[in-house]
């Protein structure tokens, strides 16, 4: 239960940040993905951040040797860190190009779940049907 | 249009690098949101419980925001044809790359994994390019 609890904790300080990040407002990702465009940065400075803070605290907190991530890695999608491969390049390809057309990753797609706009509950429905398709055309690992 | 918003992007990211290492190191799991998502959908076993838990804290962060008293801007134009589009290649892409935004592009790029750099770089360039496509050609 207390896992439970912890998870619940994590999950609403990951939104939290998403939200004070601005990165739920499909305009702003947008607006950062238009390079060429009245470019907003901001996404850049999100995951900078995101990386560091992650990074330092993974440096810095024993028991998470490289070692150990690897062998979760391995467990959960069972391919190595290394290995780059055509599932990787094409699903990265068709994942940037749904980003692309709605400014909304999964994340942002959760919290936009109580937004009260029709085009959040399309997406968050489109997404999961995206999985069952997924899982039905491969066989779940 | 959005102003570049520095203190809240700091802000904001450091609270997901925060987030993503606690889960990191109480669960020893990746805080990749589409692979926590999708994995509450059956067969259900012994890790569907701290997912539909750690989706619930997703989900409830925005009216707990809300209820603060602050305002969350969500502005959408595509329409909703686009936006159906948009979630299904978001969903099988994500499963099929075996990541997503904060899968690859934050827990594993800060784990050094060639995949996680590879897969961001190539998910940014798609929605870069189609982003300049449906605005500056089309």
């Amino acid at each position: 239960m207390g896992k439970h609890i912890a998870a619940f904790i994590f999950g609403l300080i990951f939104g939290l940040g998403l939200i004070i990040a601005q990165m739920t407002n499909p305009a702003k990702v947008l607006a950062f993905l238009d390079v060429s465009g009245a470019w907003d940065p901001s996404l850049a400075l999100v995951m900078a951040s995101a990386l560091l803070t992650l990074g330092l605290l993974q440096r810095f907190i024993p028991g998470l040797s490289e070692e150990s991530a690897t062998q979760q890695d391995q467990a959960s999608c069972g391919t190595p860190k290394s290995q780059i491969d055509g599932k990787l390049i094409v699903g990265a390809a068709i994942f940037g190009i749904g980003w692309g057309l709605s400014g909304i990753c999964p994340g942002p797609a959760l919290v936009g779940l109580t937004s009260g706009l029709s085009g959040s509950y399309v997406f968050i429905g489109a997404m999961f049907a995206g999985f069952v398709l997924f899982y039905g055309l491969h066989r779940r690992q | 249009m959005t102003a570049f918003t520095v203190l809240s992007a700091l802000a904001g990211g450091a609270l997901i690098g925060l987030a993503s290492a606690l889960l990191l190191f109480t669960h020893n799991r990746i805080a990749g949101i589409s692979g926590i998502a999708a994995g509450i959908l059956p067969p259900w076993g012994a890790d569907t419980g701290w997912r539909l838990w750690f989706l619930a804290g997703l989900i409830i962060s925005a009216p707990l925001y809300r209820l603060a008293g602050y305002a969350i801007p969500v502005q959408i134009d595509a329409p909703w044809v686009a936006m159906a589009a948009a979630g299904l290649l978001v969903g099988y892409g994500s499963r099929l790359g075996g990541g997503c935004t904060s899968g690859h592009g934050v827990c594993g790029i800060a784990r050094l994994s060639v995949r996680s750099i590879v897969a961001t770089l190539v998910f940014m360039l798609a929605a870069g390019l189609v982003v300049y496509l449906s605005r500056h050609v089309l």
